[in-house]
């Protein structure tokens, strides 16, 4: 089966695309992509370690099967909205 | 009214988002407004660079109101956020909630920001004098 895997902010930089499908074996699940991309992308590690992951748009924990056609995108920790709720989740 | 979302790379425009909300019923409207400032951590900012996984966002954005409305009943919402390069000064994100009366609107836009900053797929790299990095909130 194939999914889609998209890459954001940081994980797009070091990846160095925005998107690549991955051809996966039946069963397979977030933690064994995890591992593959840790596998071909050493230099994911430490942001890795530090990201969610959402599978078609909600979030999802890594024992989570994929399915052919999923749209699976690892969500390093966010910093959006602005700089003053920095200050507020102190 | 359905919540007004919007993602762009384009200027943000506070009063159309006001007049989007406004009702002959409102009493209150709260804004609150983001903008770019020029140092964080000991850091002179040059520019921010926000990256955003739009689909799921928008998606995120539109649950976080509704738990919002299902809170303290607010029924007119504006949420707008930019993506892009954005220079010091510049508006990186704009909420805006009207209400019958002020408490309800204060509390619910409190709300939208906090929880907007921890569960919403936006990303933002400072660009400061000394190097360049991802913030993580």
């Amino acid at each position: 089966m194939n999914i889609r895997i998209r890459y954001f902010a940081s994980l797009r930089e070091i990846v160095g695309q925005n998107e690549e499908t991955l051809t996966l074996h039946d069963g397979a699940t977030v933690t064994d992509v995890r591992a593959l991309l840790l596998t071909r992308y050493p230099r994911l590690q430490p942001i890795m370690e530090r990201s969610l992951c959402a599978v078609n748009r909600s979030y999802v924990p890594g024992e989570t099967i994929l399915r052919d056609g999923d749209e699976l995108v690892f969500i390093p920790p966010m910093g959006g909205g602005c700089q003053e709720s920095l200050l507020w989740s102190h | 009214m359905e919540p007004l979302i919007q993602l762009t790379r384009e200027p943000l425009n506070r009063e159309a988002l006001v007049a989007a909300v406004s009702h002959p019923s409102v009493g209150g409207i709260v804004i609150f407004e983001g903008v770019v400032r020029d140092n964080a951590r000991n850091k002179q900012v040059r520019y921010l660079e926000y990256d955003v996984y739009a689909e799921m966002a928008e998606q995120q954005i539109r649950t976080i109101i509704a738990e919002a409305q299902r809170r303290w009943g607010v029924e007119r919402v504006a949420v707008a956020h930019r993506f892009g390069r954005l220079e010091i000064g510049e508006a990186s994100v704009i909420i805006v909630v009207a209400t019958p009366h002020r408490a309800e609107a204060l509390e619910a836009c409190r709300y939208i920001i906090d929880t907007l900053k921890t569960t919403v797929p936006i990303w933002k790299k400072e660009v400061a004098t000394d190097g360049e990095e991802w913030v993580e909130g």
